[in-house]
C-alpha cells in the first residue's frame, strides 16, 4: 500500500467538487464564500503534490501566495459583503439581481 | 494644320457648357445663335482639317490625335483621340454642315417656346457626341459618342414631356436604341477578348488571327447595334413615335446624324465583314427588307413627319443594303444626298406645320403652294430628289446602290427598284396633298380670327436653311458621278479607307448608261402614279389600306406580346418578389437578429449562481477536451 | 537525487483519516444549515488539509495554513457572521432557480469523473528541481524562503502592495455611509441611517474647514465625495 500522488489528487478532486457543488446550491452569500475557500485548498494540496512528485519546491511556493491572496481576497469580499448588508439586511445571492438583461 | 482636328467636337461641347451654365440669362435668341455659331465654327475647322487632309497623299490620308490615356487597366489601354481620315471627315463635314443650318432654322422654329435656350442646349451636345461617334479612333470612344447621341435623342424626342405621347415616345426610343446597345457591348467584349485591343489599327490588323465564327458574331451584333440606332427590322417601330419631338430634332437626329450613325459603324468595320461574307449578307438582306417594308407603310400615312420618318427607315436600309454588299462608298455617297434632302423635306414640313398651326394631317391641307413658295419649291425639289430623279442627288446616290445591287444580286436589285417606285411615289403624294390640290383649310377672314389659318413662308431664318439644302439636294451628286472615270471625286476620296474589300462590278459605260435610264423610268413611273392618283383627289381608300396605316401591325404586335407581359412581370416582381421576398429577406434578417437577442437574453438571469453554473459547465467541457487529447 | 518516500503503513493510515476529516468537513460546509455550523466545518476540513501538507513535506505550509486560514480567514468569516446577523435558516427544500439543483450536481459528478480518469494518466515530467528540490538537506523553510526571496521576488512584492491594498479597500468599502445619497439601485432595502455615525470626530468639524477632493482613482457609483480633512482616520465616503 503505498500512497502515491493519485490519492492526493482524488482527494483534492473530491474537495473541489463540493466545494463547486455548494457554490452553487447555496443561497447564503458567506457560505457560498466558504466554499470558495474549500476549492481554494483543494488547489492547494494539488499543487504541494505536485511539488513533492516534481521535487520542485515552485509548487509549494504557489500555495504561499494563494494563501496570502485568498487572505486579501476574503477581506475584500467580506467587506463587499457588509456593504451590501447594509443595504438590504437579510440578502441572498438570489436577491442581487441587478445585472438581469 | 490638322492639329486643330480638336476643336471639332470641342466646340460643339463648349457651346453646350455655356448654355448649361448660363443659357436662361442668355436667352431668346441669343442661345441659339451661340449654338449656331459654335457648330458653324466646328463646321469651318472641318474644312481647314479636310483641307490639310486633302493636302497628304492619297495612300497616308490618315491622321491620328490622343489626347490622353482613359482606361488603363491590366492589359486594355484605351485612349480619348481622334481619327482624321477620309471617312471621318466625310462625316464630320456634312453632320457639321446640316447641324449648323438646322441650328439656324430651330432659332426661328423655336421662337416661342419658353424652353428656348435648353433646346440648344441639348442640341449642342447632340452634335459633340456625334462628331465623338465619327471621329473615334477606337471603339470604345465610338461608343461614348453612341451612347452621347442615344440620351440627347431621349432629351430631345421628350423636349415637350409634360405631353403623355412625348415622353412615352422618348423612353421608346431609349428603350429600343438600349437593345441595339446591349448587342454592341457584346460585340466590344468579343473585339477586345479576340484581338487584345478595341483601338481600330490595332484591331483590323489582328483580324488575321481571329477565326471566322468570332467574326461573323462580331460582325451580326454589331450591326444589331446599328439596327438599334437606325432603325432597321426588327428595331425600328421608335423612329415613328420619335416624331413627337419638335421638327427640327427630327431633321437633324432622325434624318440626317443619329440615325446614319449605325451606317457609319458598318463602313469603319469593313475589314471584319470582308472576312465574314454571312454577315455581312445578313445586313444587306435586312437592309432590302427594311427598304421594302419603308416605303409600304410610307404610302400609306396621313401624318406628314410620319410620312417622313417611315421613308427615312426606308432610305436607311438602302444605306445598310450597300454596305451589306460591300460597296462602302455608294452608302455613304447615298447618305450624304440623302441627309441633305431629308433634312430639307423634314425643315420644309417644319414651316407647313408652323403655317398649319401644328396640324400635322396632310388630308387638312393642300394648295398651299402659292401661299408659301419658297417652302413649296425647296420641298419640290427634295421630292424629286429623293424619288430619284435625274440630274438630281438622289439621282446618282440611289443609282449607284442599285447599281452596285444588280451587280450583287439581281433579287435584291429587284427589291431596291420596287422601293424606289414606292419613294418616288408616297412622296409625291406628300407633295401633292399638302402643297396641291384642293384647299381642305379655312383661311382666316380677319386678323384675330382663331379657327382660320394665314399660311406664309418663314422668316429667313427659317427660309435660308430651306434654300441652301434644296441647292445642295439639287447639285450634291456632281461630287460623284459614275459616267467618267475621272468624275468620282468620292470615291477616290474613300477609296483607301476601304482598301481592296469594295465591292464594286465594273460596268463599263454602256452597263452605267443603262441603269441610269431604267433608275429615271423607275422614277418616272413613280411621279406619274402620284400625280395621276392625288393630282386632284384626296380621299383614296382604296390605296391607303389599314393595314399599312397601322404599320402591318408589327408595332401593335410588340406591344401586345412583348410590352404587356413585360410589365406584368415587372408589376408581379415588384409586387411580388420585391415586397415579400427580397423586403421580406431584409426584414426577416432583422427579425432574426432581434429574436435571437430576446432568446440569448434569458441567459443573462442576474443571478450570480447561475453564471458559476455556466462555468462549471464551461469547466466541465475544457476537461473533456483535455481528457480526449491525455488518453 | 531522487527523494523516495517509503510507502509505509502509518503513512496510509494518516492519510485515510486526514482524508476522512477533510471530505467531512467539506460536506458539512456544504450541507450545514447554520452559516457557524458551516465555518465550524471548514476549520475542520483545514486541520485536515494541513494534516495532508505534512504528509506531504510542507511543513511550513501546514503551519501557515492553521495560522492564516483556519486562524485569521475562518475567524474574520466568523466575527462578519455574528456582525450581520446571518445566521437564519435558509430555505432547504427548494430551489428558487429552475433546475439549478440537478445540473449542479450533475455538473459535479461530471466534473469528479472526468478528473479522476485525468489523475489516471501520465503525468508531464517537467524540470527537476527548477527552485530547489525538496528533499535537499536543507529546511523547508529556507527552501520556500530562498524560492520566494530570489526567484519569486515580483511576485512577492506585487502581493505584499495587494495586501496593503485590499487592506484599504476594506476598509473603504465598510465605512458606514455619511449621509445618504439617492440610490439608484432597483432594491426595495431601506436605505442606511444616515445618522448613524459611529465617526465621532466628524461631528465637531465646521463645514468651513473641510477640504472636499475629488478622487479620480475611486469608485464613484452614484455620486462620491471624499472630503478629507486631516488624518486618514477621517476619511468619509458617501455611498458605497
Amino acid at each position: 500500500m503505498s500512497v502515491s500522488a493519485t490519492w492526493y489528487l482524488t482527494l483534492a478532486a473530491v474537495l473541489f467538487t463540493i466545494g463547486a457543488v455548494g457554490l452553487l446550491v447555496r443561497r447564503n452569500v458567506l457560505v457560498m464564500f466558504m466554499c470558495v475557500e474549500l476549492m481554494l485548498n483543494a488547489a492547494n494540496l494539488t499543487f504541494v503534490t505536485f511539488a513533492r512528485r516534481l521535487n520542485d519546491i515552485a509548487g509549494q511556493t504557489a500555495v504561499f501566495f494563494v494563501l496570502v491572496v485568498a487572505a486579501a481576497e476574503v477581506v475584500v469580499g467580506l467587506g463587499i459583503i457588509v456593504s451590501i448588508y447594509r443595504r438590504r439586511p437579510g440578502a441572498t445571492a438570489d436577491d442581487l439581481h441587478g445585472l438581469k438583461g | 494644320m490638322l492639329r486643330v482636328a480638336f476643336l471639332i467636337p470641342l466646340l460643339p461641347l463648349a457651346g453646350f457648357v455655356i448654355l448649361l451654365l448660363s443659357g436662361r440669362k442668355l436667352g431668346n435668341p441669343l442661345a441659339g445663335w451661340l449654338a449656331t455659331i459654335m457648330v458653324a465654327a466646328s463646321f469651318v475647322v472641318t474644312v481647314v482639317v479636310f483641307a490639310g487632309l486633302f493636302r497628304l497623299p492619297a495612300g497616308g490620308r490618315s491622321y491620328t490625335q490622343n489626347w490622353f490615356t482613359w482606361i488603363s487597366a491590366g492589359h486594355l489601354h484605351v485612349n480619348m483621340g481622334l481619327l482624321v481620315d477620309p471617312l471621318s471627315m466625310t462625316m464630320a463635314a456634312f453632320v457639321t454642315g446640316v447641324s449648323a443650318l438646322i441650328h439656324l432654322y430651330s432659332i426661328g422654329y423655336m421662337e416661342h417656346d419658353e424652353d428656348f435656350p435648353k433646346f440648344f442646349l441639348y442640341l449642342n451636345l447632340f452634335v459633340a457626341a456625334m462628331l465623338l461617334l465619327v471621329l473615334a479612333n477606337n471603339f470604345l470612344l465610338l461608343f461614348l459618342g453612341w451612347e452621347g447621341v442615344g440620351v440627347c435623342s431621349y432629351f430631345l424626342i421628350g423636349f415637350w414631356f409634360e405631353r403623355d405621347t412625348a415622353s412615352s415616345a422618348a423612353k421608346k426610343a431609349m428603350i429600343f436604341n438600349r437593345i441595339g446597345d446591349a448587342a454592341f457591348l457584346v460585340a466590344l467584349f468579343l473585339i477586345y477578348e479576340r484581338t487584345g485591343s478595341l483601338d481600330y489599327h490595332t484591331v483590323f490588323s489582328h483580324l488575321g488571327s481571329v477565326g471566322e465564327p468570332s467574326l461573323v458574331a462580331m460582325g451580326v451584333l454589331l450591326f444589331a447595334g446599328a439596327v438599334g440606332k437606325s432603325a432597321q427590322i426588327p428595331l425600328y417601330p421608335w423612329l415613328a413615335d420619335a416624331m413627337e419631338g419638335p421638327t427640327p430634332v427630327s431633321a437633324l437626329i432622325h434624318a440626317a446624324t443619329m440615325v446614319t450613325a449605325g451606317v457609319y459603324l458598318m463602313c469603319r468595320i469593313n475589314p471584319i465583314l470582308y472576312r465574314a461574307p454571312d454577315a455581312a449578307h445578313v445586313i444587306a438582306i435586312i437592309g432590302a427588307v427594311t427598304a421594302l417594308l419603308g416605303a409600304t407603310i410610307a404610302c400609306a400615312q396621313n401624318d406628314i413627319k410620319k410620312i417622313l420618318a417611315y421613308s427615312t427607315i426606308s432610305q436607311l436600309g438602302y444605306m445598310f443594303l450597300a454596305a451589306g454588299i460591300g460597296a462602302y462608298d455608294a452608302a455613304i455617297f447615298l447618305m450624304l444626298t440623302h441627309a441633305f434632302y431629308k433634312a430639307l423635306l423634314f425643315l420644309g414640313a417644319g414651316s407647313v406645320i408652323h403655317a398649319m398651326n401644328d396640324d400635322q394631317d396632310v388630308k387638312t391641307m393642300g394648295a398651299l403652294a402659292r401661299l408659301m413658295p419658297i417652302t413649296a419649291v425647296t420641298f419640290f425639289i427634295g421630292w424629286l430628289s429623293i424619288g430619284g430623279l435625274p440630274v438630281f442627288s438622289g439621282f446618282w446616290s440611289k443609282g449607284d446602290v442599285l447599281l452596285n445591287g444588280y451587280g450583287f444580286s439581281p433579287a435584291l436589285w429587284v427589291v431596291g427598284a420596287l422601293t424606289a417606285v414606292l419613294t418616288a411615289y408616297y412622296l409625291g403624294r406628300a407633295y401633292l396633298l399638302v402643297f396641291r390640290g384642293q384647299q381642305r383649310w379655312v383661311e382666316a377672314r380677319k386678323p384675330g380670327d382663331r379657327a382660320g389659318l394665314k399660311p406664309h413662308d418663314p422668316s429667313w431664318v427659317m427660309s435660308v436653311p430651306l434654300i441652301v439644302l434644296g441647292a445642295l439636294s439639287a447639285v450634291g451628286g456632281l461630287i460623284n458621278l459614275p459616267i467618267h472615270p475621272d468624275l468620282d471625286f468620292l470615291d477616290r476620296w474613300l477609296s483607301p479607307v476601304f482598301a481592296s474589300r469594295l465591292f464594286q462590278h465594273h460596268w463599263g459605260l454602256g452597263g452605267v448608261w443603262t441603269f441610269a435610264l431604267i433608275d429615271a423610268a423607275l422614277a418616272l413611273l413613280g411621279v406619274a402614279l402620284a400625280v395621276a392618283l392625288w393630282g386632284h383627289a384626296s380621299e383614296r381608300p382604296a390605296f391607303e389600306p389599314v393595314v399599312l396605316q397601322r404599320a402591318w401591325y408589327i408595332d401593335w404586335a410588340y406591344d401586345r406580346f412583348i410590352a404587356r407581359p413585360s410589365t406584368e412581370v415587372a408589376i408581379e416582381t415588384s409586387s411580388v418578389v420585391e415586397a415579400k421576398g427580397i423586403d421580406g429577406a431584409v426584414n426577416g434578417f432583422a427579425w432574426l437578429v432581434r429574436s435571437t437577442a430576446r432568446h440569448l437574453r434569458k441567459v443573462q438571469t442576474g443571478y450570480v449562481r447561475n453564471y458559476a453554473l455556466g462555468l462549471a459547465g464551461g469547466l466541465v467541457l475544457v476537461l473533456a477536451y483535455v481528457l480526449t487529447r491525455a488518453s | 537525487m531522487t527523494h523516495v518516500l517509503a510507502a509505509t503503513i502509518p503513512d496510509a493510515i494518516t492519510f485515510v483519516m486526514a482524508a476522512a476529516i477533510c471530505v467531512v468537513g467539506a460536506l458539512g460546509v456544504v450541507l450545514a444549515r447554520n452559516p457557524v455550523h458551516s465555518a465550524l466545518m471548514l476549520v475542520m476540513t483545514l486541520f485536515g488539509v494541513a494534516v495532508l501538507f505534512v504528509e506531504e513535506d510542507a511543513q511550513f505550509l501546514a503551519a501557515v495554513q492553521v495560522i492564516v486560514y483556519a486562524g485569521a480567514i475562518v475567524v474574520l468569516f466568523l466575527f462578519v457572521i455574528m456582525l450581520l446577523g446571518v445566521d437564519q435558516k435558509e430555505v432547504f427544500q427548494r430551489d428558487p432557480l429552475p433546475a439549478q439543483r440537478p445540473v449542479a450536481i450533475a455538473l459535479g459528478i461530471l466534473g469528479l469523473v472526468e478528473v479522476l480518469v485525468l489523475a489516471r494518466g501520465r503525468w508531464p515530467s517537467g524540470a527537476r528541481s527548477v527552485s530547489g528540490a525538496i528533499g535537499s538537506p536543507a529546511s523547508n523553510v529556507s527552501l520556500i524562503g530562498r524560492s520566494i526571496f530570489t526567484t519569486y521576488l515580483l511576485a512577492f512584492e506585487v502581493t505584499s502592495a495587494l495586501l496593503a491594498v485590499a487592506v484599504v479597500g476594506a476598509v473603504v468599502l465598510a465605512r458606514r455611509p455619511r449621509h445618504s445619497v439617492g440610490g439608484n439601485e432597483d432594491s426595495t432595502g431601506p436605505v442606511a441611517e444616515p445618522d448613524d455615525d459611529l465617526g465621532g470626530p466628524d461631528d465637531t468639524e465646521p463645514e468651513g474647514v473641510e477640504e472636499t477632493i475629488v478622487g479620480s482613482g475611486t469608485p464613484r457609483g452614484e455620486s462620491g465625495d471624499i472630503k478629507t480633512s486631516g488624518s486618514l482616520a477621517d476619511v468619509e465616503v458617501t455611498g458605497p
